[in-house]
């Protein structure tokens, strides 16, 4: 093997077993111990200077407190709950806009479609926090949504949406729509028109074959679109924070509360763990659709 | 077939025994795991010979390129060049060239720098270098594409980039593979006699890869037919079509009707053969072949006559029907049914079939041969 | 695919992205507002941008963001290219298994959980949170992107290149070097632009992983959020809508044109 090749591997090898296994093991560690008023916050410490005896003394110390308490009480429980459902939820939203806009631009015509396709990615460059933060002066009850709904005189007085669950779908599914979009059009527009020509031929009426042809050869793409969408929103910090209200629970919020407001790191890290053990199946389901995608695309 | 009419020069270093062979495989065995691309092959190329590695996908022809090249190693054996041997030298630092099968033109460089990059890495000094490149454009006539980016060129420019680049460092050996596959048919043809006079005018060694049997019998002085590997036979084109040492071979060069027999009796050179399709053959006996032994006899459609009358022989003749007819301008092939069932193939000129009351559909026919006209094959 | 463009999709396609565009146009209006209060139109004013240019605090964290993001991009381009490189090139090495794990895993790992290992890292070897801590958090979230991207373009890198370099008189890192690099360049550049705005949007991770001196923007934008929406927000977000509307224009643009030359140069053949 020559050198070239060997820093290949060995450079970002390096780099993502310092900067990212080590960090989950430290995670890890960390879930296990108990929370104390002290920098670093959490004991036992392990500090190899002391000795065997005492390093194995704080190995003893370790515990999966933690994790019992995190299933037992009700709060974190709801959580996780909640924010599968709100995932879930929001995942099937933007799969409800995102195809037919999906399939729309897919039966454009030649030419506009590269632009169709650049106005989708245009908004996944801009900040992710500036999208979220739109929002918030259209759903706010003097805001722009309700002067437009009031002059119309749909409604007689402001509708309550920010700081509700309902803010958080809208929040979701805006954010995460090109997620949903791109690899859904990817799979049509490879699409050969002429299927469903020969569907029709063979007797199939339009919207059958749409459902018999289009829809099965999207699947796929949809289900990259949906697992995209689901994995990060489950997760999901920012939205529930800036556009829930105080009912809103998400994991990803009460990590964060855990961590900055209430400085438990032990249970931060706990939370962290069960958060990542939710995802492992759907991480999965999708590498393995990413690889089998890679192997039949190029 | 015209590859019979290729007799360019007298040019047959491979039948003195005193000539030193420049590339020399020696033993040479490649393993990719548990696939044998390459098994105990052991081959001999002259100086200035156009050499042609003949067969299908998978037998072991490109790797054979490969490991010439120095993109693969040999798992044992050696490969000689010029008597100096190769192991462990580097591509880059090997006095060969190669013409890849997707040309390889580098697509962010003009055709002008394409074909400079080798002089360059060089060190060759700019301006011999910019004469070089001057020089080679006009040998593949492309002088006015100097400033196009690969891209911006058919695909017949863009094989002769990738030729006037393979050849722009005279390298004493180059390596062709499938160098004419991405063609259509009628400039592969054009072309197959471009490469032939450039080969001769440079006074280069080619060795060429390639599936298109027709192609290699135009452009090389020998071609060896490999297969799983080994190599069957190697030979001049004349030599391959008319004396081919297996079936394999028969089957692989033109079309070929195959007899299965058993042989019954020697006679004066002559084997007399029992066939399944219900007549005798009498052909020449290859030394080595005995009575009693299971042989093939294969002849080729152009070989074989056919007529309404039943000739006056006991032997190599059989009667058959008309079962189809196919008209291809200069000759017309003729599908005979045997009472056996066996499709035996028939070709002829159309200069000596008789215009009037030609032989139709569903008649029946008689096809003869003469015995030199066909060869027995022991495998 | 293609067909018949039905009213259907007229309508599905217009609403969709009226949907995408909307928020972001009507923010964008309404940075332009005279009055504070954000959702009450007072007449076309630039006042906001003024006093967005004048706030100290928001332009030292612009500062810091944009250096973070310039080097954490550009360290992460290389190191996400060579991932990129030994994920294509390379397919029998030890560990390759948790290799490929630790590049894709990022993509999908929620921020909160990359920040938060991260922090405890830095916690642990007694590293002083602050602009360095932000930026090797950033080179590692990013240097996945920046592999997935360089890889979809190995992929299809036709390997007989690097072989025709090699065959020309290149050493194998010479054949990389005057090749490989140079025909995938264009990935690269897209690879370093999303590592660039990666770094430039994130809120969680940096939050994580900052410290005192080193607030980056998406931090000061949501601290000041948490307070109610201000216009002068609005103008700090219309600025950079613009500045990477005209980044993507530009590339597609310069894409384009490349593509109307060749075709021209095809057909003024003089052959």
């Amino acid at each position: 093997m020559n050198l070239f090749r060997r820093l290949t591997i060995l450079i970002p090898y390096l780099w993502l077993l310092v900067l990212f296994l080590l960090p989950f093991l430290i995670v890890f560690r960390i879930s296990l111990s108990e929370p104390v008023l002290a920098m670093p916050p959490y004991a036992p410490q392990f500090d190899l200077g002391e000795g065997w005896a005492a390093f194995r003394d704080a190995l003893s110390q370790l515990s999966f407190a933690n994790y019992v308490w995190l299933t037992e009480d009700a709060l974190y429980r709801n959580a996780y709950f909640s924010s599968l459902r709100i995932a879930l939820v929001s995942t099937f939203l933007t799969l409800l806009i995102g195809f037919p806009l999906a399939y729309g631009m897919a039966r454009a015509s030649e030419g506009l479609r590269p632009i169709l396709l650049m106005l989708v990615i245009l908004p996944f460059w801009t900040s992710f926090l500036i999208r979220v933060y739109a929002w918030i002066g259209i759903l706010k009850p003097e805001g722009l949504l309700n002067q437009f709904l009031m002059s119309l005189g749909l409604i007689g007085e402001p509708l309550t949406i920010l700081n509700t669950n309902t803010a958080v779908y809208i929040g979701i599914v805006y954010s995460y729509l090109p997620f949903m979009v791109l690899p859904i059009y990817a799979t049509l527009e490879k699409m050969d028109y002429s299927l469903i020509e020969a569907a029709q031929d063979l007797g199939c009426t339009a919207i059958g074959a749409f459902w018999k042809v289009t829809a099965r050869l999207a699947v796929p793409g949809v289900l990259a679109g949906c697992l995209l969408v689901f994995i990060p929103a489950v997760g999901e910090f920012v939205i529930p924070d800036l556009l829930g209200g105080s009912e809103t629970l998400m994991i990803g919020k009460t990590l964060w509360t855990e961590f900055f407001n209430n400085r438990d790191w032990p249970v931060a890290s706990a939370v962290a763990i069960i958060l990542l053990i939710l995802l492992v199946v759907p991480i999965v389901l999708f590498q393995n659709a990413q690889a089998r995608a890679q192997e039949t695309g190029s | 077939m015209k590859s019979l009419g290729n007799v360019r020069r007298s040019f047959t270093p491979w039948a003195d025994g005193a000539a030193r062979p420049y590339i020399a495989f020696e033993n040479v065995t490649k393993r990719f795991g548990d696939f044998t691309a390459v098994d105990d092959l052991t081959m001999h190329v002259y100086e200035r010979e156009f050499f042609s590695l003949l067969g299908p996908s998978g037998c072991g022809k490109t790797t054979l390129l490969r490991m010439l090249a120095g993109f693969e190693e040999p798992t044992s054996g050696d490969i000689l060049l010029d008597g100096q041997s190769l192991k462990g030298v580097p591509p880059h630092q090997r006095p060969v060239n190669m013409m890849f099968q997707s040309y390889a033109l580098f697509p962010h460089l003009t055709v002008a720098d394409n074909i400079a990059f080798g002089l360059k890495q060089e060190g060759m000094e700019r301006g011999a270098v910019a004469e070089r490149v001057d020089q080679m454009l006009k040998l593949v006539k492309l002088e006015q594409f100097a400033r196009r980016k690969p891209h911006q060129l058919s695909g017949g420019q863009r094989q002769r980039v990738a030729l006037a680049r393979s050849v722009a460092k005279r390298p004493k050996l180059l390596l062709l593979d499938e160098p004419l596959g991405a063609l259509d048919k009628k400039l592969r043809e054009e072309t197959q006699f471009e490469l032939m006079d450039l080969q001769e005018q440079l006074g280069l060694t080619f060795m060429i890869v390639t599936h298109d049997q027709e192609e290699a019998m135009t452009m090389s002085d020998r071609i060896a037919v490999m297969d799983a590997g080994i190599v069957v036979q190697t030979g001049t084109p004349g030599e391959i079509y008319e004396a081919p040492n297996t079936r394999y071979v028969a089957d692989f060069i033109g079309n070929v009707n195959m007899f299965e027999g058993r042989v019954t009796a020697i006679d004066d050179g002559l084997a007399e053969m029992e066939t399944g399709d219900g007549f005798g053959i009498r052909a020449v006996a290859q030394p080595g072949v005995s009575a009693g032994q299971h042989a093939w006899f294969a002849i080729r459609p152009e070989k074989v006559d056919v007529t309404r009358r039943k000739p006056d022989q006991d032997q190599n003749a059989v009667e058959g029907e008309v079962w189809d007819i196919a008209y291809l301008g200069g000759l017309t092939v003729f599908n005979v049914r045997l009472d056996s069932g066996t499709i035996v193939k028939a070709t002829v000129l159309n200069s000596e079939r008789a215009v009037e009351d030609p032989i139709g559909y569903e008649e029946r026919v008689w096809l003869s041969f003469d015995p030199d006209c066909g060869i027995l094959l022991e495998r | 695919m293609s067909g018949r463009w039905t009213w259907f999709n007229v309508t599905s396609v217009v609403l969709g992205f009226a949907f995408l565009y909307i928020p972001i146009i009507l923010l964008v209006i309404y940075s332009f507002n005279e009055s504070r209060l954000v959702t009450v139109w007072a007449g076309f004013s630039t006042r906001w941008y003024v006093e967005m240019f004048n706030n100290q605090g928001l332009m030292d964290a612009a500062w810091v963001t944009i250096r973070v993001a310039l080097v954490s991009a550009t360290v992460a381009t290389v190191l996400g290219t060579l991932a990129a490189l030994a994920l294509v090139r390379y397919t029998r090495f030890a560990g390759r298994t948790l290799f490929t794990g630790m590049v894709y895993a990022p993509l999908v790992m929620p921020e909160v959980i990359t920040g938060l290992s991260l922090l405890l890292l830095f916690v642990s070897i007694n590293m002083d949170r602050g602009f360095w801590t932000v930026t090797l958090a950033h080179i590692t979230f990013s240097l996945c992107f920046v592999a997935v991207v360089v890889q979809s373009r190995l992929v299809s890198f036709d390997m007989s290149l690097e072989e025709a370099a090699q065959d020309l008189g290149c050493t194998p890192f010479e054949a990389f070097w005057k090749v490989t690099l140079p025909v995938i360049f264009p990935a690269v550049i897209s690879g370093w632009m999303l590592a660039f705005t990666l770094s430039l949007d994130d809120l969680v991770i940096a939050s994580f992983t900052s410290g005192p001196g080193a607030t980056t923007l998406p931090m000061k934008i949501y601290s000041q959020v948490r307070l109610g929406v201000t216009p002068e927000i609005n103008a700090v977000c219309t600025i950079l809508i613009g500045l990477v509307a005209i980044g993507v224009i530009t590339a597609t643009m310069v894409t384009k044109q490349r593509a109307v030359a060749d075709a021209r140069a095809r057909q003024a053949d003089p052959a």
